[in-house]
C-alpha cells in the first residue's frame, strides 16, 4: 500500500504550525505504511550562496558538535541535529561539502541538499520517527511526507521515502513502477547515480533529470507520464510547489482538501479529518493522468 | 454500551464515531438495530472510517453525517443507508437488497458486485463504478469514470452525466443508460434503440433517486453479446 500525505500553508501564521498539523496526517497513513516514514519540509529559503544538506548517521554515533568544529576549518558552518539525524547549513560550494562528507564522515549519508528542504526519513512506525525527530515541530510553508509499506525492495532507512534528487526536489509514492530498470539503464549513461534499486528513486531521478535538461516541472511531469509504467500516485515537492498525479487507471488513492488556509493531500480521508475547517473544505479527488500543482 | 450518546429524538440512537469505537457501532447494526433504541440510526463524525455499517442485515435507517473510508455500508441487506458527505472506495460493494444513497461522490468500485438493491450517488462516480455488477441498480446524479459497468452481469445503472473510456467491457446482461456523452465504450458493448420498457425504467430509477431528467434524454448501452462464445479465429478483434 503506503501513504502520502503533502500539505500546503496559504496564510503565513498558520506556517508555524506545520508540524503539528501535519504528525496526525502522517500518523492516520500509519496503516498503509508501518514499516517506514519520512517528511520533507520546505522552509523558508536561505540567501543564493547558501544550502543545507540533510545528514543521516543511521547507527553511527556522530558528535554533531565535533563536525561543525572540524567544517569550520573548511568555512562557517551551523548545524541543526534531530538525534542521528541533522542539517548542515554553509555558504561553502555544493562540490566542495560533498567531497569533504565524503572523505570524513563517509559512514554519514546525505539525504537532501537545497536552500529550502529539510528531510527526516527512517525505518520504524510513523508515530516513533515522527516522535525520533520532532515532526511538531517543524515549520515552512510546505511539506511531503509518506509511510511505507515496503513491497518491492528492502525496508531500510535508504529505501524509505520522500526521495531526492539535485536540489530543493522530492518526490514520494504509492505504488509500482513496471520499468524502474528501464529508467535507470536510460539514466545512468548519462552520469546519473543511483544509490538504491527502489522504484521510486527511478521516478524521482528521472523528473529531475529532466528538469536540469531544461523543462519546467509540469513539462517533467507530462514526459514522465509518458516514460513512468505502473500503477502510481506521486506527490512532489520543489522550492515553491506541491504537485500530485495519478496513473492513468488511478489504481492507487488520493483525495485533496482546499480551504483558504491550505491544500492538503492523502491517500485517504481519514488523514485530513482533524484538519481544521475541513468540513467546508472543497474535498475531491484528482482525476487519472491529470497535474495538480500548487505554488506556494 | 454506556458511552453512546442517545439523541433527544426517541426515534434516533446517535452514535458519535470519536466517542465509540466502529466495532461497537457495528456490532450494534450486526445485532440490536430493531431491539434497542429506536428504528433510526445516526453516525457522527465517521472522519473517513473504514467499513462502516457494512453487513447490515435488517430493514432500518442509517443516517451518517461526514465523510467515510472504504467498503461503506457494504453487503447492506434491507437497510436504508444514507451518507451525508463522500464515500470512499467500494461503497455498498456487494449489496444485496435494501439502498444506500450518498449525497457526495463515491470514490472507484462503488456498487462492485452488488447483488440487489438500489445505490444512489447525487454527485460523481470514480472509476470501475458498478463493477461486476450482479443484479442491483445504480443511478448516478453525476458522471462515471472508465471502466465502469466492466464485466456487469445483471442490473441497471443509470448516468445522468458522462462516462469515461471503455463503458460496460465485457457487459453480460447488465444494462447501462447515460444521458451525457461516452468517452468510448469497451469491448463488446454497443449502443441500442430505447423501447418503451427502457424509458419506463430509467423514469422509475430517476424517481427513487429524486432526479429531475427526462427519460427521453437517455442512451441504452448492451452488450453485443459476441464474447458469449470462445472463437479461436477472431484473432483478438474483439
Amino acid at each position: 500500500m503506503c501513504g502520502i500525505v503533502g500539505l500546503l500553508i496559504k496564510t503565513e501564521p498558520l506556517r508555524d504550525s506545520l508540524g503539528e498539523l501535519l504528525v496526525p496526517m502522517l500518523v492516520g497513513m500509519s496503516d498503509r505504511g508501518p514499516d517506514s516514514a519520512g517528511l520533507a519540509v520546505f522552509t523558508a529559503t536561505l540567501p543564493d550562496s547558501y544550502r543545507k544538506y540533510s545528514l543521516y548517521a543511521g547507527n553511527y554515533s556522530i558528535d554533531w558538535t565535533d563536525l561543525t568544529q572540524s567544517f569550520n576549518q573548511l568555512g562557517k558552518a551551523t548545524i541543526d541535529p534531530h538525534g542521528n539525524q541533522a542539517v548542515l547549513m554553509t555558504d561553502q560550494p555544493p562540490e566542495t561539502v560533498k567531497s569533504w562528507l565524503k572523505e570524513t564522515y563517509p559512514q554519514l549519508h546525505l539525504l537532501s541538499a537545497g536552500r529550502t528542504i529539510d528531510l527526516y526519513k527512517d525505518t520504524g512506525k510513523p508515530s516513533a520517527v515522527a516522535d525520533r525527530y520532532g515532526f511538531r515541530s517543524l515549520k515552512g510553508s510546505h511539506a511531503v511526507g509518506h509511510t511505507r509499506m515496503a513491497t518491492e525492495s528492502a525496508v531500510t532507512p535508504a529505501h524509505a521515502h520522500p526521495f531526492t534528487a539535485g536540489e530543493d526536489f522530492c518526490l514520494v509514492h504509492n505504488g509500482s513502477l513496471s520499468n524502474p530498470n528501464e529508467i535507470r539503464r536510460k539514466l545512468e549513461p548519462r552520469g546519473i547515480h543511483f544509490e538504491t534499486d527502489n522504484d521510486t528513486e527511478a521516478a524521482c531521478r528521472f523528473l529531475e533529470y529532466r528538469m536540469r535538461e531544461g523543462d519546467d516541472l509540469e513539462t517533467a511531469i507530462q514526459k514522465g507520464f509518458e516514460e513512468l509504467d505502473g500503477f502510481y500516485t506521486f506527490l512532489m515537492g520543489t522550492a515553491d510547489k506541491l504537485a500530485l498525479v495519478r496513473d492513468p487507471f488511478a489504481c492507487k488513492p488520493a483525495i485533496v482538501a482546499e480551504t483558504d488556509d491550505y491544500v492538503a493531500i492523502a491517500s485517504e480521508f481519514r488523514s485530513l479529518a482533524h484538519l481544521p475547517n475541513v468540513n467546508q473544505a472543497n474535498i475531491y479527488e484528482p482525476a487519472p493522468e491529470e497535474m495538480y500543482v500548487w505554488t506556494v | 454500551m454506556d458511552s453512546l450518546t442517545i439523541a433527544p429524538s426517541t426515534e434516533t440512537l446517535t452514535f458519535d464515531l470519536s466517542q465509540t469505537t466502529l466495532r461497537e457501532v457495528n456490532s450494534f447494526l450486526h445485532h440490536d438495530p430493531l431491539n434497542n433504541g429506536g428504528k433510526k440510526v445516526a453516525i457522527a463524525h465517521p472522519d473517513g472510517a473504514h467499513n462502516l455499517a457494512v453487513g447490515i442485515d435488517a430493514p432500518i435507517e442509517v443516517e451518517i453525517h461526514g465523510h467515510t473510508g472504504y467498503y461503506t455500508a457494504g453487503m447492506n441487506k434491507q437497510a436504508t443507508v444514507t451518507l451525508h458527505g463522500n464515500a470512499g472506495t467500494g461503497v455498498a460493494e456487494n449489496m444485496m437488497s435494501g439502498k444506500v444513497h450518498v449525497k457526495g461522490f463515491a470514490s472507484v468500485s462503488a456498487g462492485a458486485s452488488a447483488h440487489g438493491g438500489l445505490l444512489v450517488i447525487d454527485g460523481d462516480a470514480g472509476l470501475r463504478c458498478g463493477i461486476s455488477l450482479k443484479g442491483a441498480d445504480i443511478v448516478v446524479g453525476g458522471s462515471v469514470g472508465s471502466f465502469s459497468g466492466f464485466m456487469a452481469q445483471a442490473g441497471r445503472m443509470v448516468i445522468c452525466g458522462n462516462a469515461g473510456d471503455a463503458l460496460g467491457d465485457s457487459l453480460y446482461e447488465a444494462v447501462i443508460y447515460v444521458r451525457g456523452n461516452i468517452k468510448s465504450l469497451g469491448a463488446d458493448a454497443q449502443l441500442e434503440p430505447m423501447n418503451d420498457e427502457d424509458y419506463a425504467i430509467v423514469q422509475s430509477l430517476l424517481t427513487q433517486a429524486g432526479l429531475p431528467h427526462n427519460p427521453q434524454d437517455f442512451k441504452r448501452v448492451a452488450s453485443a453479446r459476441q464474447l458469449y462464445h470462445w472463437n479461436a479465429d477472431v484473432n483478438q478483434e474483439y
